[in-house]
């Protein structure tokens, strides 16, 4: 069985992924979902904190994973708005891609 | 004692109200004609008082400054030709600017000066002096640039405001070391730190009260526009003419010899009679009052000629001063102020009726077409070149006299302005007033309406009696009644003499002339003195200190200070604005590095 260690490798692993992907990757969209790998990197650690840190009775510590369903929901809610803000973006300059979007530079 | 504070501060509380209430409403010159009424009431309630009150307005260490009013004769007196001129002043006023603009501004000016010179004489420090001296200062240059839309007016007012600057620096010194003799800044307790400063010094007290007066005597210059700073009377006629009467001619520039006489009175004038100073105060009013008439008798402007008589007149004042007769100055002061607001007032109906005409060439034949102003004008003109029995004729026979009796050269001179003055009147008189219209404006000229003559009548009443000694004794600020009504000596023939001799030269010369026969330059073009000021002062000291200004102000102010901050701040924005990219992931990874080191700090 695996242990808790190669669990947080691999969510480790997958949010570097994630931040590789919002750092390097010039389309938005897939910006918004390396950012939601690095959310799902977070519940992974979550999760495999909660399962190998059993509390005196031997039942798994479900806080974590009670925590990892309001990450779900709140995730699940971003994705409406930011989507939403991705479209609006498309509509008000006809691009997604973030070389183009630098009104913010001094 | 509230009246004496009223009298004071009620003129600043109307100036108040009509600058930030009243000013739309057009009601301000009534208010201010109403208030100056009022002050002159009490100025009548408070004649021949002698009181004093004050109030500590500032102490530093133990060094306090007052706010107090002294009433005395002296002031008194005085506060009866303030308020009463300034009375009849704000009534005429009332016709002569009925059509300006700025008639809230105009009455605004008027009340501040009326605050300004009760401060003046009621004061019972120098301190107090001094403020309320600028003061006047200051609403004179606003009223002299009351139509400030013409450069004229504007150049003028500052040149005002310029010239009196330089005598109040003086003035400052002189009070200054009044201030270090006598250890004393009220009048009160002046006199016994005198005398205590010369029981401990005698061997220098004289030179140094002398270095002292003579500095005062700079204030006075200034304001009473004694030569050289007499320039900017004449120009200060470009302001209104009811003002040139109130400030220009009766109240504000008598200051100058009332201070005189106010120090003299307080130091007693025991210090003063075999002081350097006083000579060199007598040559200088009694050279004011030759050049002056000199000029005088050039000018073609009526106010122009009227401010150099005026000039002329207050030579005579502080001649008498500096002869320590001061009550014959503060006398012919007192005559003088009623006289010439006539004049002044009647110039201005004149001027009001040929339509702003002021060449005395471009009128003539007024006295049929405005038979009451001229009649008063003649009244005034009458006073001025002291026809007997006038009121002029009695002060002006003091002066002669003080100066007969101490100083023979001062005397002959004085006897030649007693020449000039009634010359230039009669030549003024003669082609203003009589013979032929010589221009259109003159030819449409009518009497002006009852808001200007009733002012003019009722000088013209004071300028006749105002000399007597049942007047003058219980109205002027300082007089001593002669012996007899008129003392026949050397003095009266001689001045009797001047009047005929100036009377027929000056009637011989212009009767019915068209244009001017005499034509003297150097009188013309007033002694260039104004000239060498531009042309000289001006030019090279006033023009290379400015350039010297300038290259501080260039290099260190503009291009070290603020110009080197504003660069220094700039540099610094251009640095830092390369780091606003404005690109998303530059800012992402910064956050992420910024995690990170979050983290590493926090974990290892």
């Amino acid at each position: 069985m695996a242990s808790l260690h190669d669990y947080l490798l691999v969510s480790g692993l997958l949010f570097a992924i994630g931040l590789a992907g919002v750092v390097v990757r010039r389309n938005i969209i897939i910006v918004f979902m390396c950012l939601e790998l690095m959310l799902s990197a977070a519940n992974l650690s979550l999760v495999a904190f909660s399962r190998f840190n059993p509390t005196p009775n031997g039942l798994p510590d479900y806080q974590g994973q009670m925590l990892v369903f309001f990450v779900i929901t709140v995730a699940a809610a971003e994705v409406a708005v930011g989507l939403a803000i991705i479209v609006a973006l498309y509509r008000a300059r006809q691009t997604i891609h973030t070389d183009e979007l630098t009104s913010l530079k001094g | 004692m509230t009246l004496p504070w009223l009298l004071l501060f009620l003129p600043l509380a109307i100036a108040a109200a009509n600058q930030l209430v009243l000013k739309k409403t057009g009601l301000a010159p009534l208010v201010s004609t109403a208030s100056t009424l009022a002050t002159f009431v009490i100025a009548v309630l408070l004649l021949g008082k002698n009181e004093t009150s004050h109030f500590n307005w500032a102490t530093i260490g133990d060094f306090s400054i007052n706010i107090g009013l002294k009433l005395d004769q002296l002031s008194t007196g005085m506060m009866i030709v303030v308020t009463g001129v300034g009375l009849l002043v704000h009534i005429f006023s009332l016709a002569y600017m009925k059509e300006d603009e700025a008639k809230a501004r105009y009455f605004t000016g008027l009340s501040l000066f009326m605050f300004s010179m009760t401060g003046i004489v009621l004061a019972d420090n120098f301190i107090m002096t001094f403020m309320f001296w600028e003061l006047v200062g200051l609403s004179s240059y606003l009223l002299i640039g009351h139509w400030y839309q013409k450069d004229s007016a504007a150049d003028a007012a500052k040149k005002a405001f310029l010239c009196n600057r330089v005598g109040d620096f003086g003035f400052m010194i002189g009070i200054l070391m009044l201030w270090g003799i006598t250890g004393h800044l009220a009048f009160d307790s002046m006199k016994g730190g005198l005398e205590s400063f010369i029981a401990a010094n005698p061997a220098i007290a004289g030179g140094v009260l002398s270095a002292a007066v003579l500095c005062i005597f700079c204030g006075a210059i200034g304001k009473s526009a004694q030569l050289p700073l007499h320039v900017w009377l004449p120009d200060a006629m470009e302001g209104p003419t009811p003002v040139s009467a109130l400030i220009h001619a009766a109240t504000m520039v008598a200051a100058g010899v009332y201070m005189l006489f106010r120090l003299q009175f307080t130091l007693g004038f025991e210090h003063f009679t075999a002081l350097q100073a006083s000579t060199v105060i007598a040559w200088t009013g009694c050279i004011t009052a030759l050049v002056a008439a000199l000029m005088a008798t050039q000018q073609d402007d009526i106010k122009k000629i009227l401010a150099y008589s005026t000039l002329s007149q207050l030579g005579y004042m502080v001649m008498a001063v500096g002869l320590v007769a001061g009550q014959a100055g503060m006398f012919h002061l007192f005559t003088h102020a009623w006289f010439k607001a006539l004049l002044f007032l009647g110039s201005g109906a004149v001027i009001y009726a040929c339509h702003h005409e002021q060449n005395i060439w471009k009128m003539g034949g007024l006295l049929k077409k405005m038979p009451l102003t001229g009649l008063t004008f003649a009244i005034g003109f009458a006073a001025l070149i002291a026809v007997p029995f006038t009121s002029g004729f009695f002060s002006k026979e003091q002066i002669l006299e003080a100066a007969h009796h101490q100083n023979p050269a001062l005397f002959w001179i004085a006897a030649l302005v007693a020449v000039l003055t009634p010359f230039y009147m009669t030549r003024l008189f003669v082609v203003a007033f009589l013979g032929k219209t010589k221009s259109e404006n003159a030819d449409h000229a009518h009497e002006v309406g009852p808001l200007m003559v009733g002012p003019l009548v009722i000088l013209a009443v004071l300028g006749l009696i105002a000399g007597f000694p049942f007047v003058a004794s219980k109205l002027s600020p300082a007089y001593v009644a002669p012996e007899h009504l008129i003392h026949f000596g050397t003095v009266t023939y001689v001045s009797i003499a001047a009047l005929v001799i100036g009377v027929i030269l000056g009637l011989v010369l212009y009767a019915g002339k068209e244009k001017d026969p005499v034509s003297i330059p150097l009188f013309k073009n007033r002694f260039y003195i104004d000239t060498i000021y531009d042309k000289g002062l001006v030019r090279y000291f006033q023009d290379a200190f400015a350039a010297i200004i300038a290259f501080f102000d260039e290099l260190l102010i503009n291009g070290l200070l603020v110009g080197g901050l504003s660069r220094a701040a700039e540099s610094f924005g251009n640095i830092f604005r390369k780091v606003q990219s404005g690109s998303l992931q530059g800012y992402a990874f910064c956050f992420g590095l910024g995690v990170l080191l979050v983290v590493y700090f926090t974990a290892f």
